[in-house]
């Protein structure tokens, strides 16, 4: 059989040990790790890895199976191609803080497409405290419109308690 | 003048540190007009270092002139033996390099910098250098103590929350 490429999605309650032993059964099974990611969101951890591998769908679950059964995790597989060495820079990073509030994802990256924007990368996190929840939103990708129309873009979201900054990336190379 | 052979990581002579350089004469102008040559030939360029073409002495070429949007620079540099002296504020900002192609990281580096240095003929250069000129001295200054930017990479949730703990390596 011929290597292929899947995208493996495992998700549980965080606890030391999880990507140790993930890895130690993709090892000791042939396989190989190409991009990943791997953080805890809330009390979750969360992974998703692409793996290469002579292997169909049916194996690499038996491969998985005794650490997801042992840890409780939720595993999800997909065929993929890798597409790596292909990574794009990005040129504009977004940045939005404030009280935590429903809908302003999805107003900050809705405003974003309308202009074409790629998003390479978004990372959420809720700050704060119980009581007063922050939300901390960060993006960054390729625009092909300039800082000066992606800022008007988002200047209607830009209400009371919320702070939204649009930054150029220069990208050094050296 | 010539295009040289760029070391690309795992490389482990980009882990050397580099030598001060002694003499100021037409063999190291020579070698400054092929590291330029070498420096405009790699994709987007900005700077690059003396051991990035597998010579160890302590010289950089960058020229901070170019960029998208206008910052501060002081044009096209050759600096032979450069020093920082003084470095005050840290900020994120995104690096790639001609040694380590198709990545780039976030990497925090000083905001404000004091840098001595020679020029190609031995005289004596002093500049005050800030933001993507500053970040540029330093990267290349790394190059030449054996250390590449991701060496000190930090995810942008690192740098929210962890920013308290940067030191500079060198003077440690």
């Amino acid at each position: 059989m011929k290597d292929r490429w899947w995208m493996i999605t495992l998700i549980g309650r965080d606890a030391p040990g999880i990507v140790a032993a993930l890895t130690c059964a993709l090892a000791d099974g042939g396989c190989n790790l190409g991009e990943t990611s791997m953080l805890r969101l809330g009390g979750n951890f969360t992974v998703m890895m692409m793996v290469s591998g002579a292997v169909d769908e049916s194996a690499l679950r038996a491969l998985f199976d005794p650490v997801v059964c042992e840890r409780g995790l939720c595993l999800h597989i997909d065929p993929i191609e890798a597409d790596l060495h292909e990574h794009l820079i990005p040129n504009l990073q977004v940045t939005v803080s404030g009280a935590d509030r429903a809908g302003i994802v999805a107003q900050v990256t809705g405003a974003l497409a309308d202009g074409g924007f790629n998003i390479l990368d978004l990372e959420s996190d809720v700050a704060g405290t119980p009581d007063a929840p922050v939300y901390i939103l960060q993006i960054s990708g390729v625009s092909n419109e300039p800082v000066d129309t992606v800022e008007r873009r988002l200047i209607p979201l830009r209400t009371e308690g919320i702070s939204l900054n649009v930054t150029l990336v220069e990208t050094y190379i050296g | 003048m010539a295009v040289l052979d760029i070391l690309k990581l795992p490389d482990p002579r980009l882990k050397q540190v580099s030598e001060l350089v002694a003499g100021f004469d037409e063999t190291l102008r020579a070698f400054i007009d092929d590291l330029e040559d070498t420096r405009r030939a790699g994709p987007a360029a900005v700077g690059i270092a003396a051991p990035q073409v597998g010579v160890f002495r302590r010289i950089v070429i960058l020229d901070c002139s170019q960029t998208r949007k206008l910052v501060p620079n002081h044009g096209h540099l050759v600096l032979v033996n450069p020093e920082i002296t003084y470095w005050e504020g840290y900020e994120p900002g995104r690096e790639g390099c001609l040694s380590v192609p198709d990545y780039t990281g976030n990497v925090i580096r000083a905001t404000h910098i004091h840098l001595v240095a020679h020029d190609p003929y031995g005289e004596l250069l002093e500049f005050d250098m800030k933001g993507f000129e500053a970040r540029a001295a330093q990267h290349e200054i790394d190059h030449l103590d054996g250390l590449l930017f991701i060496d000190r990479v930090v995810s942008r949730r690192t740098d929210l929350f962890r920013r308290k703990v940067y030191r500079k390596d060198r003077r440690n």
